[in-house]
C-alpha cells in the first residue's frame, strides 16, 4: 500500500507571532515538524508494517527550510519526501495550498492520504476536506481508530453527539486525531539514515501550476489588520518549589472557593 | 448582500450554534437564506424564520441521512451557483468545518475560520479571527465572492427576531465520489447521572496525567472539593475517560465557579468549552503551555506531586 502523509513546518517557538509588517506569520525563527503530524506519520508506518510491501511518502508545501522539518518524519521511518517550494507560493491560503498539494498528490496517486489533527500555527483543521474535494476522493476526519482491509478504510471518530464509524473505499483521504497512537521517537539509526533518503523538490511549474494560482495571488482570503486581544484580568503563574499546593489552597481561600 | 447559512441539525432540532450564525447573518443584513440538508428534515425548516431566515432551502433525501460532509458540499455548491449567494456562513463543528473546506475548494472561494464576529465596512465583509492561541486578533477579509466563513463554537448566540420562513424544496444532485463514504454506525451517547454542566467545581484531567490509572488523582481532588471530573478529547479519544465528561468544542460547555486543569495543554478547542469559568487554576509542567495564558493562577509543576498534596490540604480544611 502506498500512503502519502501531508506534513507542515511550523515555527519552533511556543509563542508564535505575527509579523506586523506583512500581516503574515513570523517564520523567521527555527522551524519544526508540526507536532500533530507525528501521529499521522506513525499511523502510516504502522499500516505499512501491517500491510506488507508499501511506501510512505511525505508531501509538504513550504519554504526550502521545511526540508529539515520533514527529515524528522523520515527519521521516524517514512521512505521519501516531496517538498513543493516556490517563492510564488508564499502566503498561500487554504484554496491555494490545497490546489498545490492536490496536484502533487495526483502525480503520486497513493492509496491513502493521511493528515494530522491540525497545523499548530493556523489551527485550521480543515485542509484535508479541501484536498479530498480536489482529488474527488472520499474523506474521513478526526479519526481516533483506523483499520484498513479489503480495499477499504474504516475510521472511528468523535462528533458532538458520540462516536461515528465511517467506511470508505480506497483510495481515500483520512485525517487523524492526536490520540490515535503514541508516535515513536526516531532511533539514532533512523536519524542517520534519514539523510540518505530521497528528498525531492518541486516548483509550481513542475506541477503544471501558474504562479498566479498560488501564494497571495492564488488566495481568496486576506489579513487586513492585527489587533491586541482584549486585556485579561489579574493573573499569575508560579513555579512549584514544593509549596505549590499550599499556594493554591491560599488562593482558593482568598477567592472564597473553599 | 445575499447570505446562505448552513443549518446543521441533530435529531429534530437545528443546532443552537447554527441559529447563532443565522442571527448574525440577519444582523449584517440583506437577504438571508438558510439551507437544511438531511432526510426527513423538512418539518424543522420553518422554525429558522424566527432567527432571521426569509427562506429555508431544504434538500431532503434518504441519501443525505448520514451527517457526512461531501454530499452536503454538492448541495451547497449548486445553491450558491444557481442563486448567487455572496456569503456562505457556517458554525464550526466536526461536520461544518469539513463542509466549508470542501466547498471552498469546489467554488475556489476564500474561507476564513475561527471567526468570533463579522461586520460590514464599505460594503465589504470583515471578520474577526483570534489566532495563535488567542494572542492576536486578526481582521480578515475576502478578495472576491462568494465569501465563506466558519464561526467558532459558542461565539454567537441565537437572537429571536423574525417570523416564519418560506420553505422551498431543492433537488440534490450528488456526485458519485460524494456518496462513497458510508456511515456504518452512528453512535449516540446517552448521558447518565448528573451532568458536569451543573457542577460548581470542576477538576479536569488531560494527557499530562500519564495514563488512565492516574485519573484517581483528579477524582480524589474533585471529591474533596465537592466537584465533578472532566476530561479533554485527547484522553477521551484514547479511552481513558468517558465521552460524557469531555469539555470543549465537541464536548460540553461549562462555566463553574472553579475549574482546575491538571495536565491539560489548553488547546483552543478545549478553551472554548471552559473559558467562561469564574476562576481557572491550572497545573502543567510546561511553562509555555497555552493554558497559562487564560488561567487566574497557573502552576508550573508536576501533577503527580502537586495534586495529591492539594487534595490532602483541601480535605484538612473542609474536614472531608
Ligand atoms: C494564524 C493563521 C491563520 C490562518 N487563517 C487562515 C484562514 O482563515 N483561511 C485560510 O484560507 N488560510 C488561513 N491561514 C493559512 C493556512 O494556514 C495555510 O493555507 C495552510 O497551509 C492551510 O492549511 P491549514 O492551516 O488549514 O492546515 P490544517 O487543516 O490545520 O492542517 C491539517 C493537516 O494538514 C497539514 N498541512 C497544513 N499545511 C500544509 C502544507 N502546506 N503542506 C503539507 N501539509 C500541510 C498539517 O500539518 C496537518 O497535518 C492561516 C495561517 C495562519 C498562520
Ligand atoms: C475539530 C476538533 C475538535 C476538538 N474538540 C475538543 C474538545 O471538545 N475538547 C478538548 O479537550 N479537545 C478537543 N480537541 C483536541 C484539542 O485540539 C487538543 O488536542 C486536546 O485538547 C489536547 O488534550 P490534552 O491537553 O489532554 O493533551 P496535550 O495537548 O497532549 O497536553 C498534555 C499537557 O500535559 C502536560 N504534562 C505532561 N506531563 C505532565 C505532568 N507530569 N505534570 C503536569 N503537566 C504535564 C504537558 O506539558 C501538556 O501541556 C479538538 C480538536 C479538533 C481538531
Amino acid at each position: 500500500m502506498k500512503i502519502a502523509v501531508c506534513v507542515k513546518q511550523v515555527p519552533d517557538t511556543p509563542a508564535k507571532r505575527m509579523n506586523r509588517q506583512t500581516n503574515r506569520l513570523d517564520r523567521s525563527g527555527e522551524g519544526a515538524l508540526n507536532p500533530f503530524d507525528t501521529q499521522a506519520v506513525e499511523e502510516a508506518l504502522r499500516l505499512k508494517e501491517a500491510e506488507g510491501p508499501g511506501e510512505v511518502v511525505l508531501v509538504s508545501m513550504g519554504p526550502p527550510t521545511a526540508g529539515d522539518a520533514m527529515r524528522k518524519a523520515l527519521a521516524m521511518g517514512a521512505d521519501r519526501a516531496i517538498l513543493i517550494t516556490d517563492e510564488a507560493a508564499a502566503g498561500s491560503d487554504l484554496v491555494a495550498t490545497s490546489r498545490a498539494l492536490a496536484a502533487a498528490l495526483e502525480r503520486e496517486s497513493p492509496d491513502l492520504v493521511l493528515f494530522g489533527q491540525y497545523a499548530a500555527d493556523s489551527e485550521g483543521a480543515v485542509l484535508w476536506a479541501a484536498v479530498a474535494e480536489r482529488l474527488r476522493r472520499p474523506m474521513i476526519s478526526q479519526v481516533a481508530e483506523l483499520t484498513v482491509d479489503n480495499g477499504s478504510v474504516t475510521g472511528r471518530r468523535q462528533t458532538e453527539f458520540g462516536y461515528d464509524v465511517i467506511r470508505a473505499p480506497l483510495p481515500a483521504v483520512v485525517a487523524v486525531s492526536d490520540a490515535i497512537n503514541e508516535p515513536r521517537y526516531p532511533s539514532l539509526k533512523g536519524i542517520m539514515g534519514a539523510k540518505r533518503k530521497p528528498q525531492d523538490t518541486l516548483s509550481l511549474g513542475d506541477l503544471g501550476l501558474e504562479a498566479a494560482q498560488a501564494g497571495e495571488q492564488g488566495s481568496r482570503t486576506t489579513v487586513l489588520a492585527l489587533h491586541d486581544p482584549p486585556p485579561r484580568g489579574e493573573s499569575r503563574t508560579i513555579e512549584d518549589d514544593g509549596g505549590a499546593a499550599d499556594e493554591i489552597v491560599e488562593f482558593l481561600a482568598e477567592k472564597r472557593l473553599l | 448582500m445575499t447570505t446562505l447559512v448552513f443549518l446543521e441539525h441533530h435529531g429534530d432540532e437545528i443546532l443552537k450554534t447554527s441559529l447563532g450564525v443565522l442571527s448574525k447573518a440577519a444582523e449584517v443584513g440583506g437577504q438571508v437564506e438558510g439551507v437544511l440538508v438531511g432526510s426527513g428534515v423538512e418539518p424543522l425548516a420553518s422554525s429558522a424564520g424566527k432567527f432571521g431566515a426569509s427562506t429555508v432551502l431544504v434538500a431532503d433525501d434518504p441519501r443525505l441521512e448520514a451527517a457526512l460532509p461531501q454530499p452536503r458540499v454538492d448541495v451547497l455548491a449548486a445553491l450558491v451557483r444557481d442563486r448567487g449567494h455572496e456569503n456562505v456562513l457556517l458554525a464550526q463543528s466536526i461536520l461544518g468545518a469539513d463542509v466549508a473546506a470542501g466547498l471552498a475548494a469546489r467554488l475556489e472561494a476564500g474561507l476564513n475560520w475561527q471567526l468570533t464576529d463579522v461586520l460590514t465596512r464599505d460594503g465589504e465583509l470583515v471578520g474577526r479571527q483570534p489566532a495563535l492561541s488567542d494572542s492576536v486578533v486578526c481582521e480578515v477579509g475576502w478578495t472576491e465572492t462568494p465569501r465563506l466563513a466558519l464561526f467558532r463554537a459558542g461565539a454567537l448566540d441565537p437572537v429571536a427576531s423574525g417570523g416564519e420562513a418560506r420553505v422551498e424544496r431543492v433537488e440534490p444532485e450528488l456526485e458519485d465520489f460524494s456518496l462513497t463514504a458510508e456511515m456504518v454506525e452512528q453512535a449516540h451517547e446517552e448521558s447518565e447521572g448528573p451532568s458536569i454542566e451543573d457542577a460548581d467545581v470542576i477538576v479536569a484531567g488531560g494527557r499530562g496525567l500519564g495514563g488512565p490509572e492516574n485519573f484517581t488523582l483528579v477524582e480524589d481532588l474533585a471529591k474533596a472539593l465537592g466537584g465533578a471530573v472532566a476530561a479533554t478529547r485527547a484522553v477521551v479519544d484514547a479511552g481513558w475517560y468517558p465521552y460524557q465528561t469531555q469539555v470543549g468544542q465537541t464536548g460540553k460547555t461549562v462555566s463553574p465557579k472553579l475549574y482546575i486543569a491538571c495536565g491539560i495543554s489548553g488547546a483552543i478547542q478545549h478553551k472554548v468549552g471552559m473559558q467562561a469559568s469564574n476562576v481557572i487554576v491550572s497545573i502543567n509542567k510546561d511553562p509555555n503551555a497555552p493554558i497559562f495564558e487564560y488561567s487566574d493562577l497557573g502552576v508550573v509543576g508536576d501533577v503527580h506531586a502537586i495534586v495529591p498534596k492539594l487534595t490532602e490540604l483541601v480535605r484538612a480544611r473542609r474536614g472531608g
